[in-house]
């Protein structure tokens, strides 16, 4: 090559060094991978969509809105509906709020603005680090021994506030976890300004790391939130109740302190019976609790959208 | 050092310790009117450390009243440190350890009873990005006084205080939107309004230019003038030129190699009038500096 170089023009000889031969063979293997793997996981999530959403379409389209409003039943496919399964996780839901968002937020800001880099601290957030990955069966358990049996005379046993409680637990370490990340990510010029025109360490808090990280706590906790509807294992611990639900216009009070069940419980207990007139309950449960879900993080998309700053 | 007149020297004292915010001002005025080369700081061999790093080594000199005092030098000199000093905000560094005195009107700003809040509300900071809250231009200027227990009149004060900056004009259309919304040099200058809003006695700037364009580096040096009648500026810079054009006292800082340790310490080598330094500087080092024989 280099002997004819001679008759070529410069440019020919660039164009010949610059016109790669070889071809990128294991780069194309790889993308193909890639996206095989993308495919592979897609395919499991449209299977799952179009098994469940197949086998509950026929409830939705038979009985509607009976369907959501009806009682809980273990015995007659044709009355059992979701209603007291909707309101159990909704209550739930409200005393996760009440209890891990003021907590976790609270650990989060501690942790993140107040306490020293000592060896002590560190290891506390390592150990906050390993509960976030606790199994939940765990928690449950957790639930029975303290709510359910320590705390029965406040909790009244197994109750919805025993439940509610133990959900709350298992969500906290995730709560401090990405409320300390929304925190961390408050760029530290924003907080050298404040103490720069005489703010104290509180008024800088106050007035500009909480504002700044406010979006990223709530899309956390948010996040975090959809996790405590979708639990199941900790809930049959604490005693949700899977067969027969016997409270409709209670009080407050009652249904705090009464026999409760969750979305996810009603659908575990209806997966195990043989009718086949409950799969088709079960699957329409599932909807139900999939829509949950992802209103939840919707929710949590559009307030990130809405407040997201760009530093 | 010398120290101030008595007259002047209480009254600051007094005002580090407690918390009475507003009438400062008054006092600030008469202040200003006493006859200038007036000591603002008078640093007495003082040393920072970083956990066991020695970051600054026996620095000690005199910063003088409406008048712009430049630090300059090459990276790792200290010289950011230094200013940090001025108004401790080397407290928010964990470690970090000041051995020495910082006396401000002859109080020692490191003395115990010294709270770290009221030193920031009379020496403010500019940083060296500008860093104006995520607020509405009106708020940023209003969140200082506010927390100082302003009373007066708000919408005045934020007049003023963009007035002072040089920024009035290009916003006063637009007080309530996104400081964000501004470009790097008006950012900086909101940021020199939000300063002097608080009616500080001393303005530092660490390296106030470094993210700027120079025509907006030319518009805050503008500015720096018209301030220094009323205030006393200290300034960090990198900017040989800018220290040359701005200031009346330069303080040349250099970073001397340790014997026991490879980790470098920041040393002041020479302090004088900045056309001394420029022109006729004493030490060998600074004269390499300034000529840009290293650096």
């Amino acid at each position: 090559m280099a002997s004819r170089a001679g008759s070529l023009t410069a440019s020919d000889l660039v164009a010949a060094s610059l016109h790669g031969r070889k071809r990128d063979i294991g780069g194309g293997i790889f993308q193909a991978l890639l996206i095989l793997a993308l495919f592979v996981s897609l395919l499991v999530l449209l299977v799952l969509l179009y098994d469940v959403i197949s086998g509950g379409i026929s409830v939705f389209s038979e009985r509607g809105a009976d369907f959501l409003r009806g009682r809980l039943s273990i015995v007659t496919a044709a009355t059992a509906g979701v209603g007291q399964g909707i309101f159990g996780t909704l209550l739930l839901t409200v005393i996760v709020v009440l209890v891990a968002f003021p907590l976790g937020i609270a650990a989060a800001i501690y942790l993140e603005e107040f306490a020293e880099d000592t060896r002590f601290n560190r290891f506390i957030n390592v150990n906050i680090r390993n509960l976030a990955g606790v199994p939940s069966i765990v928690y449950g358990l957790l639930g029975l021994a303290i709510f359910v049996k320590l705390l029965a005379e406040f909790t009244g046993g197994r109750t919805a506030l025993a439940g509610g409680l133990t959900l709350a637990v298992l969500v906290l370490p995730i709560v401090i976890i990405t409320s300390a990340e929304a925190l961390r990510a408050v760029p530290h010029s924003i907080r050298e300004a404040g103490y720069g025109v005489g703010a104290t360490r509180w008024e800088v808090i106050r007035s500009h790391v909480l504002p700044s990280a406010a979006p990223g706590i709530l899309t956390g906790t948010v996040l975090s939130l959809s996790r405590a509807i979708g639990e199941t294992a900790p809930l049959l611990l604490v005693g949700a109740v899977t067969g027969f639900l016997a409270s409709g216009g209670a009080s407050l009070y009652e249904q705090l302190y009464g026999g409760y069940t969750a979305l996810p419980v009603v659908i575990f207990r209806w997966a195990s019976l043989p009718s086949q007139d409950f799969r088709a309950l079960t699957s329409a449960a599932i909807i139900v609790l999939l829509a949950l879900t992802l209103t939840a993080n919707a929710l949590a998309i559009i307030l990130r959208n809405r407040y997201e700053r760009k530093w | 050092m010398k120290a101030m007149d008595a007259g002047t020297l209480t009254e600051p004292r007094e005002g580090l310790h407690a918390r009475p915010h507003i009438e400062v001002e008054v006092q600030q005025q008469s202040e200003r009117q006493l006859p200038s080369r007036d000591v603002v700081f008078s640093i007495r061999d003082l040393s920072v450390y970083y956990g066991g790093f020695k970051a600054v080594r026996n620095v000690s000199l005199d910063i003088f009243q409406n008048q712009i005092t430049a630090l300059i030098g090459p990276s790792g000199c200290g010289k950011t440190t230094m200013i940090r000093c001025l108004n401790r905000m080397n407290d928010l560094i964990e470690n970090a350890r000041v051995d020495g005195e910082v006396l401000y009107h002859g109080v020692n700003l490191y003395d115990k009873r010294v709270d770290a809040v009221e030193v920031r509300r009379r020496i403010g900071m500019v940083f060296q990005r500008p860093n104006p809250f995520p607020k509405s231009i009106y708020d940023n200027i209003t969140f200082g006084p506010k927390i100082a227990g302003f009373k007066g009149n708000m919408d005045e004060l934020v007049e003023q205080s963009l007035q002072k900056a040089a920024l009035w004009d290009e916003v006063k259309d637009r007080l309530k939107e996104s400081a964000w919304s501004l470009s790097g040099g008006q950012q900086q200058r909101l940021c020199i309004a939000r300063c002097v809003a608080v009616q500080p006695d001393v303005i530092l700037m660490d390296e106030p230019c470094s993210a700027l364009d120079p025509i907006a580096t030319a518009r805050v040096e503008d500015l720096m003038q018209d301030l220094k009648s009323e205030y006393s500026i200290v300034i960090v810079t990198h900017n040989m030129q800018q220290a040359a054009r701005v200031s009346e006292m330069t303080a040349f800082f250099t970073a001397e190699v340790q014997e026991d340790q490879d980790r470098r310490t920041g040393v002041l080598v020479e302090y004088d009038k900045t056309e001394q330094i420029f022109t006729n500087p004493s030490d060998e080092r600074t004269e390499n500096y300034v000529t840009g024989r290293f650096g």
